[in-house]
């Protein structure tokens, strides 16, 4: 049976058998249903930990429930609930992308009379029907990556691990991808996902975790988490031009250019007290922006590092 | 603890068969054609040309004293470079996963990709057959005999090439264990010659070779002689069958050489 905790996981090690320590004792859950974002900078453990749920990596120590179904003693129950995305593509590349979803769903036990249909309304959905005969080393990376995703599902599993799922993917397919990932999230599919792109995290995803050298480091609501930002800075385009930085009680202003400000704008300080202040003194904002993107600031702050890099592997 | 429903381990089973099957099929050129064209050439060489001049053998012409070894010889090298190539593959370029994410247990795994070895073996071993008929008539003395023998053959050296493609790490080494090791054996396993023309230490010592058995039983089979007798070969060819197959399950269980 499975329970309400779609991931429990307690007391999480694991040390490699060169010594390196990847996880320090790791405790997360995430619900069923949820949208959960599971962030770290390279070699935090992010990929250790998603490859230890998998199964694909032993773990030195600890307990891992997959809707209750505990990972030492009940793997193969535990196993069917899962559907994975690596980080690697990983599949053969001499197979046609309808036989590697098909073999899919056959390791999952679906009969192949029901497996085609799944299968074709996987390939439909991602928008791969047409290339279904094609070699997989023929698509594109976006389509690889999505391949991957329709191998994923095939089983319909109730927890999809997407490890970075759309590293190297252009802007309009990883769009795509998002809104597909929210229909099944919305479906009942429990997701999580590790990401470089934050605005992607929080874009998605309702809890977060974020791990930093073995350990969790910060895990709320994405909400809760971003209201834990003392301030944030926004971009303001001007109508008109200003000499110099106008003096607003309260907001700490920076001339940019004759026509661009920037206006850090405090917990508890509202944005309309900054367009009053403007207003009395004549200025006309066209548009304005959040000059960083709010969770990426928190996450440097949390882990510490000067850069969000998106290369490089991770443990 | 619970196991792996019957119904995902049958249907899991079929989708690792099917597709061993059709990687052999779609690859024929590679998997299928070379065996066949290299013992035509052992048969014109060894047992046309050659051969004559050697004369009988265990009482019987040369080249239908050598033609079973010749099929045994094909059916080892193909059912074990199948899977050694096969899952080394798989495990190189990451689909392995595919398999080791999903609820099929270790002996599905193993005997999915048995199976597939035990197909081109087959394939080739009839194939090598059809060529042997063109050389030499072949009478089946003990078919049963010689049917279980090649079966368990191939069994045997198809779980051979998946312990060698789950400690390889790169393609040496899955080239270095055929060429080393096995080619060795089947050469020194009494394809070509029986025992008895080996001094007494050299015949001693060949008892130590499992291929030997091997061949002998299915030579028994096809024409009725063999070197050892027909119960100790089955007997070794059971005892290496339950060796690997237990080391296969142990290591793919552990995840050695698979995980982390």
């Amino acid at each position: 049976m499975c329970g309400m905790k779609a991931l429990a996981i307690n007391s999480l090690t694991k040390t490699y058998p060169n010594g390196i320590q990847a996880l320090r004792g790791i405790d997360l859950e995430v619900e069923e249903g949820d949208f959960f974002a599971l962030l770290g900078p390279n070699g935090a453990g992010k990929t250790t930990t998603i490859g230890i749920i998998t199964s694909l990596v032993n773990k030195t120590h600890g307990d891992i429930r997959v809707f209750g179904h505990s990972l030492d003693n009940d793997i193969y129950a535990a196993k069917a609930c899962i559907g994975v995305v690596p980080q690697e593509i990983n599949m053969n590349l001499y197979e046609s992308c309808y036989d590697i979803v098909m073999n899919q769903a056959g390791y999952y036990g679906i009969p192949r009379s029901q497996a085609a249909a799944h299968t074709e309304a996987m390939l439909r959905q991602l928008q791969l029907w047409d290339r279904r005969d094609d070699q997989a080393r023929g698509l594109s990376g976006g389509m690889k990556r999505r391949l991957m995703i329709a191998r994923a599902l095939v089983h319909s599993p109730k927890l999809l691990i997407l490890d970075e799922p759309t590293a190297g993917v252009d802007i309009e397919i990883r769009r795509s991808m998002w809104g597909f990932l929210k229909e099944i999230n919305e479906q009942g599919t429990t997701i999580i996902l590790t990401t470089h792109y934050l605005e992607e995290a929080e874009t998605l995803c309702r809890n977060i975790a974020i791990i930093d050298d073995g350990k969790i480091v910060e895990n709320d609501r994405m909400s809760a988490i971003l209201r834990k930002l003392h301030q944030e800075v926004f971009v303001l385009n001007l109508e008109n031009t200003v000499d110099a930085a106008p003096v607003l009680a309260g907001f700490k202003v920076r001339l940019v250019s004759e026509s661009e400000l920037e206006v850090q704008v405090g917990k508890g300080q509202s944005i309309n007290d900054l367009f009053s202040l403007l207003n009395e003194r004549n200025i006309i904002v066209s548009s304005l922006r959040n000059k960083t993107n709010r969770l990426e600031e928190l996450f440097i702050r949390l882990t510490q590092r000067k850069d969000v890099s998106t290369d490089g592997s991770d443990h | 603890m619970s196991g792996v429903p019957l119904k995902i381990q049958l249907v899991g089973f079929y989708t690792i068969v099917r597709k061993e099957v059709s990687r052999v099929a779609r690859i024929w050129v590679q998997t299928i054609v070379p065996p066949a064209i290299t013992m035509s050439l052992y048969f014109v060489i060894f047992g046309n040309l050659i051969g004559r001049r050697i004369g009988d053998m265990g009482g019987f012409d040369y080249m239908q004293f050598m033609a079973p070894g010749l099929i045994m010889m094909s059916v080892i090298t193909s059912s074990y470079g199948n899977v050694v190539s096969s899952f080394f593959g798989a495990k190189f370029q990451g689909y392995l996963q595919e398999m080791l994410v999903s609820p099929l247990s270790g002996w599905v795994i193993i005997l999915g990709h048995v199976m597939g070895g035990v197909v081109r073996g087959l394939a080739v071993g009839a194939i090598v057959t059809v060529v042997t008929l063109f050389f030499t008539d072949v009478d089946v003395k003990h078919p049963l005999i010689a049917f279980a023998v090649l079966i368990l053959t191939a069994m045997v050296f198809s779980m051979a090439g998946m312990i060698n493609a789950i400690f390889a790490k790169k393609f040496d080494d899955i080239a270095i264990i055929p060429a080393f090791i096995l080619a060795p054996l089947t050469y020194l396993g009494g394809v070509f010659y029986t025992t008895s023309l080996l001094p007494d230490f050299w015949a001693g010592l060949s008892k130590f070779n499992p291929i030997l058995y091997m061949v002998n039983g299915f030579r028994y089979g096809i024409i009725g002689v063999s070197d050892i007798s027909i119960g100790s070969a089955f007997a070794v060819i059971l005892i290496f069958l339950v060796l690997f197959a237990l080391t296969c399950y142990y290591l793919i269980h552990r995840g050695i050489g698979l995980r982390d």
